[in-house]
């Protein structure tokens, strides 16, 4: 049983999913996916239980050998991200059942079900496995259940999301394909590890930057950098309230695992930051991120929307973090994935049951909702802390790792840039905040309650954990710190 | 119970008290009720805390590592000491003072009112308490956002955006400047403990240090140094018990607190001194405190008037930091305790009179000594103090930042002390005089005039600090000496200072 | 000449470029929804032939192991493509079910005139 723990955590969520699609009641679906969350979860706790005692994990799929076969491979990196996909999954599966059942219609939740279970699937497969076309199947997996989910919102125009986001997500997945097709030409191999063992002996040339400069955009369409973010605002924005909370806090953090294990891991960050100016191409962009998103995410009325275009900003961090390619900065982007994964999906969670109650996320519809709500908001508003970095929060344990990196290649005014941009933060979490707490409540508001418990749960557990994790970081951080050094390892 | 219990109960019996108060949302005499109980306990915590300090023991918590160079970890030390001790006595007058304040205004929302109270004094025995940089910061960084709620309590137009003010400045200094600071010194000294002597003596050059000393001293946006005071005025639009107790005491008391922490323990005096980087910050400072009592000067609404003043006497204890001398930074901490016991008296009084009589602007408040005599005795001896008149408490720390001055060698500091003295007298004084020798405009001449004064918690609360102005004249030596005992890290040290100039006085 | 034999010898190379550029020019160019996935449909495949053109050994067989052959094609491209195709047209599948909802809601498929519908998007 233990030997079989990779390929339980993709299977699991896959069998699940079948059963699922012949399930007649929404509620029965919900139920099952619940349990497959969970397990999904005992998992990938014990997967990265077994990784921190016994170092990394290969497992050949169906018994063929690597690097023939398919080869799951997981090391304290993926093993972090696992873990947090799974337990994001399980955390927010209570609060599904209510939320899912008023806003899509009761004969297709049982197919909602399905596509979250897929989706599941498909970012728990990207996490885990060691063959770069494996990832490619992993990632329509994903992404198809996703375009999906996000076609189900009430908006009409979520279709249109979903259909914007079906031609970008497309053409992101054929690059990488591509991608993937040159490394194989030159390297023969599609097992990671193999192809890293194989580029030792293959010098600079055309086929391997091409093949780098394939995955590298078609990864940054999959993670929203910007500039290749559109598609992500509208999706967010349309999507129903339980899958942008999952994709909020899940997808483009799983995409950003798999830009650093292609760069560290398998290029090598000789390659990628020494001999290409990829690490100025990055920074920049991160920096645009981090401003202009933050700017346009002010201006925002629905928001939905306005949190979407602050994770492009948050991504901005991230991806900032990786151009750094320094301990502290690499860190800093690591344990930001998990921090903002936490705060989004407390962020999402709470306008989910803001939505509930009131049938609109739009500024002028929440005027009093925190006097209405006072849980809830209260959760919207350590959200907003963290995503502030208000110091003793998870916001800031990230700032202060990208700041500090900074400072260490002496780009100060990065340090600067940092605090700019989290004052943006403050500007547009603020304005929520002036609107929840000081204004009247009229309109349905006037009715608005906190929500059931079940919906409740999840918020609260996410700001707790917001802040737990800006205290005791031995798990965050520390695993953060311990993979950057192994991936800086790697330096060639 | 040992020492370091103490300290985190000093610093989580507020919070408790921000759980309980919700509870009893409904019932309004329990809810002040825990308010009160909650500051009585806190009190006899933080006293307790100083008899074992004074008792020689050394009192400090074990460390927690948030990341590796990052501990938080509290510990005593005389000026976090005397900060928790002045915090802690006000709140209980300033709670009792609230209750009769907020009811008799009818205020809405009084419980979230107390709730952020709580937050706000367990912030600032954070603060107090902080053994090192971090710590401090955390703390710090709470003690904006939990006052924020309280400054646009109102919830108006104007109330709304004085938060804006509140919020963006504070919040945007600390990370914009403060934070950078804190993490070039981290890098750079590869601790950010406190210690004696400074840590960052020695490992950089001295551009740098003035420098670095600029983020800290602009980047502490709650020590309201100009040009970063435009927070103070905007917060007035909140009830007056935070301005008194927040506006007055906490929040820039925390501030000018940070500044001296980070002078003496980070930097080191004698760094300073070596170096000369704080020169410049004599000068801002004195600039500061001119000009503030100059635009005092010119408000007509008493509140707006009181915090210009306070931005006025705030700059005192940045000059007593940056002329870094051992009888300064003395005259520093004095600053803290007794400014902190006049303006709160001066706000209290404010308060008072716009319960009572709903009048806010100076130019009304003509006569008002006799329909409110004592609110108006007391503000005349608050005034006095923060005037620097003895036998009020204010006169001590005059004293000791023009020796220190001297000491330093900047000797025009004592007439810019003069100068200052004088503005506070003109734009304090006319209130009383006005106040008690001209008859009320609605009255006419001769005419009895008769007695409104506020509810009874508000003119026993405003009796209690006036009180405490007197007897800080007399305690004064006491407070001195527990100064003295400051680590600076040098050898003359200020003992041997104070005890000279007892001798002398 | 030698620049005309590069052109000539890699011709299969050639096809696909020439594939994956117009299919990503129709995708961006268009604005019919469904021209869009037919764009998108070209695209991809110039990814099958990029994937199976190396696959091919000249002169070599099926990879099945008989004596008298010595030379085999490498199978495993031609195994990837299958699972390509199959995402590829799941991928067509879902695209066109949207365009056919996009019909029912909102009457056109056309991006300027639901651009014009909709100020938000």
């Amino acid at each position: 049983m233990m030997t079989q723990l990779p390929a339980l955590q993709v299977v699991i969520p896959l069998l699940a999913s079948l059963f699922c699609a012949f399930m007649k009641r929404g509620t029965v679906a919900w139920a099952l996916s619940l349990v497959a969350s969970w397990a999904v979860l005992v998992v990938s706790i014990l997967i990265l239980q077994q990784v921190l005692e016994s170092g990394p994990i290969s497992y050949a799929m169906g018994g063929w050998e690597p690097p023939f076969g398919i080869e799951y491979y997981v090391d304290k990196l993926n093993a972090f991200v696992l873990l947090l996909v799974s337990g994001v999954g399980a955390i927010i599966m209570p609060f599904a059942k209510r939320s899912v059942g008023t806003e899509i219609h009761s004969t297709r939740q049982p197919y909602f079900y399905t596509m979250y279970l897929l989706c599941l699937c498909g970012l728990l497969g990207i996490a885990i496995t060691g063959d770069a076309f494996n990832i490619f199947v992993f990632l329509e997996v994903s992404s198809l259940a996703t375009y999906a989910m996000v076609a189900m919102g009430k908006d009409k125009r979520a279709l249109l999301a979903a259909f914007q986001y079906l031609i970008i997500g497309t053409i992101g997945a054929t690059f990488y394909v591509i991608g993937t097709g040159l490394l194989y030409t030159v390297t023969g191999s599609l097992n990671l590890v193999d192809i890293a063992g194989q580029l030792d002996s293959v010098n600079n040339t055309r086929a391997l930057v091409t093949s780098l400069a394939f995955l590298t955009v078609g990864i940054s369409l999959k993670l929203a950098l910007f500039p290749l973010h559109v598609w992500l605002p509208n999706a967010y924005a349309y999507a129903p309230s339980f899958a942008t909370v999952f994709l909020a806090a899940t997808a483009t953090k799983v995409a950003i695992y798999l830009l650093i294990r292609f760069f560290f891991s398998v290029f090598g960050a000789g390659l990628v930051f020494q001999s290409l100016p990829v690490s100025e191409i990055l920074l920049i962009l991160s920096v645009v991120a981090m401003f202009g998103a933050s700017i346009v995410a002010i201006f925002q009325e629905d928001i939905k929307r306005m949190l979407a275009y602050s994770s492009v900003a948050q991504i901005g961090y991230i991806t900032l973090g990786i151009a750094l390619a320094n301990s502290n900065g690499l860190s800093g982007g690591i344990v930001h994935i998990f921090n903002h994964a936490i705060m989004k999906a407390a962020f999402f969670l709470a306008l989910g049951a803001v939505f509930y109650r009131i049938g609109s996320v739009h500024i002028d519809h929440l005027a009093g909702i925190g006097r209405r709500m006072p849980i809830t908001m209260m959760g919207f508003v350590i959200a907003g802390m963290s995503i502030v970095g208000v110091p003793g929060t998870v916001g800031f344990i990230s700032k202060w790792y990208l700041a500090a990196g900074a400072f260490e290649n002496g780009q100060w005014w990065l340090v600067f840039a940092i605090m700019i941009s989290s004052l943006l933060a403050v500007i547009y979490v603020g304005r929520v905040v002036e609107v929840a707490w000081f204004r009247d409540p009229s309109g349905a508001t006037l009715e608005a309650r906190d929500p059931p418990p079940a919906m409740l749960l999840p918020i609260l557990i996410f700001c707790a954990a917001s802040i737990y994790f800006g205290i005791d970081t031995t798990l965050t951080a520390g695993i953060a710190s311990q993979a950057a050094e192994l991936l800086l390892g790697g330096l060639r | 119970m040992s020492g370091s219990d103490l300290l985190l109960i000093s610093i989580f019996l507020p919070l408790l008290a921000t759980l309980l108060i919700p509870m009893f949302d409904k019932w309004q005499n329990i809810r002040e009720a825990v308010t009160l109980t909650a500051a009585v306990l806190l009190l006899v915590t933080v006293v307790s805390i100083f008899a074992k300090f004074t008792a020689g023991e050394t009192i400090e918590t074990s460390s927690f590592e948030v990341l590796p160079g990052l501990p938080l970890a509290f510990d005593v030390e005389p000026l976090g000491m005397l900060f928790a001790l002045v915090a802690s006595v006000l709140w209980i007058v300033n709670s009792l003072y609230s209750i009769g304040y907020m009811r008799s205004h009818d205020e809405p929302r009084q419980t979230p009112f107390y709730m952020c109270f709580a937050v706000a004094l367990s912030s600032t025995m954070g603060i107090a308490f902080a053994s090192n940089l971090f710590t401090l910061f955390l703390f710090y960084e709470i003690l904006t956002l939990s006052t924020y709620p309280l400054v646009a309590h109102k919830a108006d137009e104007k109330a709304i955006n004085g938060g804006r003010i509140y919020l963006i400045m504070l919040l945007g200094t600390s990370m914009l400047l403060l934070l950078p600071a804190i993490i070039i010194t981290a890098v750079i000294a590869g601790t950010l403990d406190f210690a004696p002597g400074g840590i960052l003596a020695g490992k950089v050059d001295d551009t740098v240090l003035a420098l670095l000393l600029a983020l800290y001293a602009f980047g502490i946006g709650k020590a309201a140094v100009m040009p970063v005071h435009f927070w103070l005025p905007a917060a007035m639009v909140a009830p007056t018990p935070v301005s008194a107790l927040l506006h007055a005491v906490a929040v820039v008391k925390a501030g000018v607190f940070t500044v001296i922490k980070v002078v003496v323990y980070v930097f080191g005096i004698e760094n300073l001194t070596k170096t000369g980087a704080s020169d410049w910050l004599v000068f801002v400072a004195a600039f500061s405190l001119i000009t503030a009592s100059i635009v005092a000067l010119t408000r007509d609404n008493l509140k707006a008037r009181l915090a210009y003043s306070t931005v006025s006497q705030l700059a005192y204890v940045v000059l007593g930091a940056a002329l870094a001398s051992s009888a300064a930074i003395v005259g520093s901490g004095l600053q803290i305790v007794m400014h902190a016991a006049g303006k709160i008296t001066l706000f209290f009084c404010a308060g008072a009179i716009m319960v009572a009589t709903h009048k806010t602007e100076i130019s009304e408040m003509v006569g008002i000594g006799r329909r409110m005599p004592i609110t108006m005795g007391a503000f005349l001896i608050g005034s006095l103090s923060i005037i620097g008149l003895p036998p009020l408490g204010g006169v001590w720390s005059k004293w000791w930042l023009g020796v220190g001055a001297i000491d330093a060698g900047h000797e025009w500091i004592v007439a810019v002390l003069m100068i200052s003295s004088l503005l506070s007298a003109a734009y304090l004084l006319p209130i009383v005089a006005w106040g008690f020798l001209m008859s009320p405009p609605e009255s006419k001449p001769g005419d009895r005039v008769e007695v409104t004064e506020a509810p009874l918690a508000c003119v026993v609360s405003i009796c209690i600090t006036a009180g405490l102005c007197v007897m800080l004249f007399f305690g004064a030596n006491w407070v001195e000496s527990k100064l003295a005992t400051m680590d600076f890290g040098i050898q003359s040290g200020a003992t041997a200072l104070i005890e000279g100039e007892r001798h002398g006085r | 000449m030698q620049i005309l034999e590069t052109i000539v010898g890699h011709y299969n190379q050639w096809i696909t470029v020439f594939l994956m550029v117009s299919g990503l020019y129709i995708v961006i160019a268009r604005g019919n929804m469904v021209k869009k996935l037919v764009g998108l449909s070209i695209f991809q495949t110039s990814v099958y032939l990029l994937y199976l053109s190396p696959g091919k050994i000249l002169g070599g067989t099926a990879p099945i192991i008989d004596p008298n052959y010595t030379v085999y094609s490498n199978p495993l491209p031609h195994v990837l493509i299958l699972t390509a195709i199959v995402v590829g047209v799941g991928t067509l599948a879902l695209g066109l079910a949207l365009v056919v909802r996009i019909n029912e809601e909102f009457g056109t498929i056309e991006e300027d005139e639901l651009f014009g519908k909709d100020d938000d998007i």
